[in-house]
């Protein structure tokens, strides 16, 4: 990941132009790598949509027998429109967005935090459903006042997480076993224990046949953002503000810490890391333990935040959406921040999208596929648009991967 | 570089306890070894190790010694009933599960403790199978005490479920030893699944067939081009490919497919009974009942698995893996040869991926379901060679099997903890004996023509 944490940039390695205008926005706009964090990844998100447009045209196969292009177009355009509108034209799509962002985010630092340190955690789901575990066990059976239980809880699915977190690390640090096989191995190991846990008298619901467990009582829920409104709808919760702490530590540990230095050297150039005294074994399994733990906090914050429950399935996709996330903000802190929003204003259009139009959401696992794709091919992004500028990254690389 | 990574050792831990083993083992003082003679007793095995084999030694012995133990605490404390292993219609036989779970049990530990004292040799492979073998056995008889259990019926499901497996590591292996890495064999599965799926359905199976392998073929050639053209990370790269393929599948398949539903019906294939070789006892029932996609992939292994290390095709397919800058300059195209692999690698998992289509005679959302990430996982077991992945494969395929017995039989372990047992298994053997292979040494790096 040597690109993707250390993004080539000239700007900022100069002094401040003494001439130029002093203005903040302006400075901090100079600062900024402009071809690489933002030409690039807009122009990757543009080509995505238009692929998709296209994909939602071939597949109307009803209108393409009857010739009916016209019809075709209207589709798009009602499927684009809805998936916007969804996202933010209404404090209930805000809300929606908000929900889909935290998980997104939380997950999208788990697999950050590996990157830095040139590794790759595909574990975020079974990272989110051991969290999910700790915390709701947390939140069905404690019955205390919600200042105590609620932040109990979030930090039994942080330790949660990070139990699970650790064993891809050991296994890596200590037996040489890759990380990708151990944590996608681990994956389905973790969804095959919550099933089976919430088919046991300790967490299953009594009443209920489906695997699904007891449910958090709304002393233990995460307050509701908007709860003041008094509309019950709106369903964002306080792990939005979880999820943006996380990130601000996420910052904090990399830049303004020695182990975050650390990390970052691992992740950089791994035998220079070794030569200058840092122990990679170690480091690679406190990375992965930092990992989980955002992933637990994850899981954490989805079960007693949104769902209020636990089920086999409540981490869903977000574990590997997590990588796309991590890939478009380049593993920076707010990079990864602003990724995460995105994708989850995608997700949350995406729902009104099917609602409305009948337009699967699959649709935004493919633009989301796509946008990770061409994010990693910068190059393939310069010879389509033909972007004349100079120093564009290679693309994302894992430094010394699996040596 | 690759899959599977020498352990970290830390800088300073690495010469001193090399050297503070020394003493310890009882050989001479290193003064007293002329460097003719260290070498001479080196290949022997007797006088040193290098701490990479005492690790690897230390692992498969821990792992021994875990077993011993589980059969002790486990399977020793059975209700004592008898399991009857039916082999064919009218011949079974017996066995008690307990003294076989001391037997198994003391067994494995005295092997744990010769695999930690004597470090590893010719003889660990050998035994590990011996071992695996007799704990899975130990296993069973405990599981299906005072139940009859049909021994053929499982060997048979077994080589059944590990037949997309084995098409998968093939397609991985053509890959890799061609120097790319393939995390996108999920995708290419799931998209020969698809493609069998809906052509088959517009025209019938064989074609479905054949168009399932050019769509996953093109697929294949997408992430060798996104490799090759654009120095994209192939591990980034196979991974979009995954989610590609799921998410384009999932998204037709509920907005094309679930409409129409004469376009996701095939003509299921068949069985096919080998005439006279069916007849054989136990083997007969087991490798000559079964589908042609059994019968094709057991050719493909044979002939990839010769092919790759007796023809002039594989030399090269192998020296581009290993060191494509020195193929390069004995005059083989590099860049070309990885293309042609490729696009075969694709058309064997597109043949792979229909499997499913085949078998159930429709494509369900993400009907492969992490298969092919396992195939991943058998690529590195099997270590990079087509015999001992379909070795990894049967593994695979066994515990599924098994997972599927068992949860008929009711044997009150709960079908989620067999379900699991396929990844615990592969993690447990990757983490042990994973340590041994060594990929293709130049896998996921670019290479630049000259």
């Amino acid at each position: 990941m040597t690109e993707v944490a250390n993004p080539p940039t000239p700007e900022a390695s100069e002094p401040d132009d003494p001439t130029g205008p002093s203005n903040i926005f302006t400075r901090i706009w100079a600062r900024i790598d402009t071809t690489n964090a933002v030409v690039l990844p807009g122009l990757a998100i543009l080509s995505a949509l238009i692929i998709g447009a296209f994909v939602i045209a071939l597949s109307d196969i009803d209108k393409i027998q009857d010739g009916d292009w016209f019809g075709i177009l209207d589709t798009i355009v009602d499927a684009y429109w809805a998936l916007i509108e969804g996202a933010f034209f209404s404090l209930n799509g805000w809300s929606e967005t908000l929900i889909a962002t935290t998980p997104l985010l939380l997950a999208g630092l788990a697999v950050a935090v590996t990157f830095r340190a040139g590794l790759f955690n595909i574990g975020g789901t079974g990272q989110m459903l051991l969290g999910g575990v700790f915390a709701v066990y947390i939140g069905f059976t404690m019955t205390g006042p919600g200042p105590i239980q609620v932040p109990l809880a979030v930090c039994a699915g942080l330790f949660g997480g990070m139990l699970w977190g650790l064993i891809p690390g050991i296994l890596k640090a200590r037996a040489g076993v890759h990380e990708v096989i151990s944590t996608i191995m681990l994956n389905f190991i973790a969804s095959s224990f919550v099933l089976w846990l919430l088919k046991t008298d300790a967490f299953g619901r009594e009443d209920r046949a489906d695997p699904i467990s007891k449910l958090v009582a709304d002393e233990g829920r995460l307050p509701r953002v908007f709860g003041f409104l008094d509309r019950p709808e709106l369903r964002a919760h306080f792990g939005f503000f979880i999820a943006i702490g996380a990130c601000i530590f996420f910052w904090w540990l990399l830049e303004r810490t020695t182990l975050g230095f650390e990390i970052r050297s691992q992740g950089s150039n791994a035998d220079a890391a070794r030569y200058a005294g840092m122990k990679p074994a170690s480091l690679i399994i406190i990375s992965f333990a930092i990992a989980g733990s955002f992933a637990g906090l994850a899981g954490a914050t989805e079960v007693i935040g949104t769902q209020g429950r636990l089920t086999q399935t409540f981490a869903g996709n977000i574990g590997f959406d997590a990588i796309a996330v991590a890939l478009l903000g380049r593993s920076t802190p707010l990079g990864t921040a602003l990724a995460a929003f995105l994708f989850g204003a995608l997700q949350a259009g995406g729902q009104n999208m099917q609602v409305k139009t009948g337009v699967p959401i699959d649709l935004v696992l493919i633009m989301r596929a796509l946008i990770v794709l061409f994010i990693a091919a910068p190059q393939l992004m310069k010879l389509i648009w033909r972007v004349k500028t100079d120093d564009a990254s290679t693309g994302p690389k894992f430094a010394g991967w699996g040596s | 570089m690759g899959l599977v990574s020498a352990p970290v050792d830390e800088p300073s831990d690495t010469p001193s306890s090399a050297d503070a083993e020394r003493p310890q083992r009882g050989g001479p003082p290193p003064t007293s070894v002329g460097p003719g003679e260290e070498a001479y007793l080196g290949t022997l095995g007797f006088l040193e190790e290098s701490p990479e084999n005492k690790r690897r030694a230390r692992n498969i012995g821990i792992a021994y010694l875990v077993a011993a133990v589980v059969c002790l605490v486990v399977f020793a404390r059975g209700d004592g009933g008898v399991s009857t292993f039916g082999i064919s219609d009218d011949s079974s036989f017996s066995v008690a599960g307990i003294p076989l779970a001391w037997f198994t049990a003391v067994t494995l530990a005295a092997l744990g403790g010769a695999q930690i004292m004597r470090g590893t040799g010719k003889w660990t492979a050998a035994a590990a199978s011996v071992a695996a073998i007799l704990f899975v056995f130990t296993f069973m008889a405990w599981a299906a005490a005072g139940q009859s259990f049909s021994l053929t019926g499982t060997l048979q499901d077994a080589l059944k479920a590990a037949t997309p497996l084995v098409l998968g590591a093939l397609a991985g292996i053509m890959c890799e030893r061609s120097g790319i890495i393939n995390i996108a064999i999920e995708g290419l599965l799931l998209s020969g699944a698809f493609t069998s799926a809906l052509v088959g359905s517009l025209t019938n199976i064989w074609i479905g067939i054949v168009a399932a392998m050019i769509a996953s073929c093109l697929l294949a050639l997408l992430l060798a081009w996104l490799a090759i053209r654009f120095s994209v990370d192939q591990v980034i790269a196979g991974f979009a490919i995954n989610f590609f393929v799921l998410g384009l599948t999932s998204f037709l398949d509920s907005r094309v497919l679930t409409r129409n539903p004469d376009y996701n019906s095939v003509k299921t294939i068949g069985d096919i009974e080998v005439p006279i070789l069916s007849d054989i006892p136990f083997i007969g029932p087991i490798l000559f009942e079964q589908s042609f996609y059994v019968y094709t992939a057991l050719a493909l292994v044979g002939i990839i698995g010769w092919a790759l290390f007796r023809t002039k095709w594989g030399l090269r397919t192998r020296a581009v893996g290993e060191h494509p800058q020195a193929a390069g300059t004995l005059g083989v195209n590099v860049i070309r040869r990885r293309y042609y692999n490729l696009a075969m690698a694709g058309a064997i998992a597109g043949f792979g991926g229909s499997w499913w289509t085949a078998d159930v005679g429709r494509f369900n959302e993400n009907i492969t379901n992490g298969r092919g990430f396992i195939a991943l996982a058998v690529v590195i077991v099997g270590r990079w060679n087509p015999f001992g992945a379909l070795l990894a494969a049967l593994l695979f395929g066994f515990a599924d099997a098994l997972a599927l017995k068992f949860s008929f039989l009711g044997t009150g372990i709960p079908s989620e903890f067999l379900e699991m047992a396929p990844f615990l298994v592969t993690l447990v053997v990757v983490a042990s004996f994973g340590r041994g292979a060594r990929p293709p040494k130049a896998l996921g790096q670019p290479y630049e023509q000259q």
